[in-house]
């Protein structure tokens, strides 16, 4: 065998010699699925319990919120639903002292007046720190960033204080939207995206073309955002909607929003889980059509914003 | 020759008042931008906090409003306080808890999903979805899950011949069940942020790594966890934050709000809002301003220590893939 394979004479080309590294099979498989970064079937397998792990919860809360009281207290979980969700839904939004549906417009409200409004502020001022030249530019962004590691539940009790004493808006709707009409996150976020997908020669462009500041800002800025400024409006949704330490301090169960109508159906229903987790149910369903609509674009949002993190 | 001048002239003119305009324009609009975001923020935001520092320093009552200097007697009370300390223990407790796992889990999450997996969207969206329920939803669910008599877990651990835990009576159960909350909620949206960072590293330095003989394993130690540094600082000192001002899960672990007949899993924020707005002995404004500016330094103490580990940690590990 060795005869055989160690021949080539020498005048007659040669192959290139073996290399000692040659990589062995399996190494071969391994880089080829390097290469093509091929998973393995233990990936999937993983992925899947995650998910489920995931929906779980929610398939729980469905399970329990469409039984009676009885099904809680069983110790044989029966794992398909029962037929009782609607009537167990009725029951939270007919109960007088949640205020369903109440809970169920403030959260609409305050989640699109806040979105909105910090969407429009943080693409005015992320315009600005991205692309105008002015002094104290730097300075101002990174005061801006700096905040954002300060809790805001150190502000609290003044917060309170000018809320309830001075302004007179406790128990009103408005004391959770003022104080979230301005975000330092939504003002990094544009400045973020802007300087990094809007180039200056556009700018540049239309100002050559005798446009004025705000003209440019309208036609040019204000398009390029468009994207991030979709995605900045669906986290703000989304972390409006689900707030609940502030809105439960200053509101009453009068004119509750819906994370604030939850911690009063377990007040009321101390043992009924199964209203409980109706309710449960009811509260995210709407956050959950929100997802399936536009998950897709929140997904790359915080893919995008991790980025630079 | 004059009139040709003249028209000159008033070109000229015309060319310098509109250039002065453009020149004010140019100067006046970046903070007119910014002005409207500052004067919020001031007053919604930066007001509060420096306020909290003024009213930490009085006797400050929900009823009587501003009363007497107090200077450091708001603090000192706070931190003669068992609860205090309870509250601190607990938060601590539970962060660590979650954290560590959570961090861990995320970063195993997203290297399986920087694979190149058929229909990436949907896995990707599929870990996401625990972002939309709200911590509160999430807290019911689990305390109904980690009943104490018929909870779901309970009967699970029954099965396999285990003693039901006390989930709600004792100490380290109760961190462990609002733990879970947590990482129930946050892990899926790290691993996606842990995600976005591993797309950025070349794919150069793994084959090179393959070529030198390196297995999966070693590369996600030796290449992806180095290459995440700025990433994982990221993550670390948000959960930081976030974990030590916890809240809404502990709050509505049981119907009380209490934290616990033994104050098991009260927390700082909890102990908080006890302080200045709960029902039994709340309205002490003083005291609570004075707590809440503790937890802040001790949330900054702990990020520091956070930075300087996890940059220990990254640093040493890409020093020697190099």
């Amino acid at each position: 065998m060795t005869a055989t394979t160690e021949r080539p004479a020498p005048h007659t080309p040669s192959r290139p010699p073996v290399p000692a590294y040659k990589t062995s099979r399996r190494a071969k498989r391994r880089s080829k699925a390097i290469a093509t970064n091929k998973p393995s079937t233990l990936g999937y397998v993983f992925l899947v319990v995650v998910i489920l792990a995931s929906l779980f919860p929610l398939y729980w809360s469905f399970l329990i919120g469409s039984g009676d009281s009885s099904t809680i207290n069983s110790q044989d979980v029966d794992w398909m639903p029962g037929g009782n969700f609607l009537s167990n839904a009725a029951k939270v939004v007919n109960d007088p002292s949640v205020n369903f549906w109440k809970a169920l417009s403030n959260s609409i409200i305050v989640s699109t007046v806040v979105s909105a409004s910090v969407v429009f502020f943080s693409t005015l001022a992320g315009y600005a720190f991205a692309k105008l030249k002015f002094r104290g530019s730097k300075g101002l962004l990174i005061f801006v960033i700096a905040t954002m590691a300060v809790p805001t539940q150190l502000g609290i009790v003044p917060l309170f204080i000018a809320m309830s004493q001075w302004l007179g808006l406790s128990g009103n709707i408005l004391a959770v939207i003022l104080p979230a009409l301005v975000s330092a996150f939504g003002v990094f976020w544009m400045t973020q995206y802007l300087s990094q997908t809007l180039p200056d020669e556009l700018i540049e462009a239309a100002r050559v073309d005798g446009a004025s500041m705000i003209r440019t800002f309208w036609h040019v800025g204000v398009p390029a955002a468009r994207p991030a400024a979709a995605m900045l409006a669906l986290f703000i949704f989304i972390a409006t909607w689900t707030n609940f330490f502030w809105p439960f301090i200053i509101l009453d169960s009068n004119n509750p929003t819906l994370p604030v109508a939850l911690s009063l159906l377990q007040n009321n229903f101390f043992i009924d889980y199964s209203i409980v987790l109706a309710g449960v149910l009811l509260s995210t369903i709407p956050l959950l059509i929100l997802f399936v609509v536009a998950g897709k674009q929140l997904v790359s949002g915080i893919m995008q914003g991790a980025v630079k993190g | 020759m004059t009139t040709q001048s003249l028209a000159e002239d008033r070109e000229i003119r015309r060319i310098t008042l509109s250039h002065k305009l453009n020149r004010w324009d140019m100067k006046v609009s970046p903070y007119l931008y910014v002005s409207p975001f500052f004067i919020l923020f001031i007053l919604t935001g930066l007001f509060p906090l420096l306020y909290t520092a003024y009213v930490s320093v009085f006797d400050w009552h929900i009823i009587g409003g501003q009363g007497d200097f107090a200077g450091s007697g708001n603090f000192e009370w706070v931190l003669g306080q068992d609860k205090f300390w309870v509250a601190l223990r607990n938060s601590f407790s539970i962060f660590l808890i979650s954290a560590i796992p959570q961090v861990i889990l995320a970063l195993i999450i997203a290297a399986i999903l920087d694979q190149n997996l058929r229909a990436k969207t949907f896995w990707r969206m599929g870990v996401l979805v625990p972002y939309v329920v709200a911590p509160v939803a999430v807290a019911l669910i689990f305390s109904n899950m980690f009943g104490d008599q018929y909870g779901l877990v309970n009967n699970a651990l029954g099965r396999i011949g285990i003693d039901p835990v006390g989930w709600h009576s004792q100490v380290l159960p109760s961190h462990f069940a609002i733990a879970t909350m947590v990482n129930f909620r946050w892990t899926g949206y790290n691993a996606l942020i842990f995600l976005a960072a591993m797309q950025a590293v070349p794919r150069d330095y793994y084959e090179a790594a393959m070529l030198d003989g390196a297995n999966r394993i070693r590369q996600f130690f030796s290449i992806t966890i180095p290459s995440l540094r700025p990433t994982l600082i990221f993550v670390i000192i948000t959960s930081t934050i976030g974990g030590l001002q916890i809240f809404d899960e502990p709050r509505m672990y049981d119907t009380t709000g209490a934290g616990g007949a033994s104050s098991q899993w009260l927390t700082i924020t909890m102990y908080i809002y006890n302080l200045g707005f709960g029902p039994a002995g709340g309205g002490q404004f003083g005291r609570a301003a004075a707590a809440a500016w503790l937890l802040f330094l001790i949330i900054i103490v702990v990020g520091l220590i956070n930075l300087a580990a996890t940059r220990t940690i990254a640093t040493s590990g890409s020093r020697s893939s190099k």
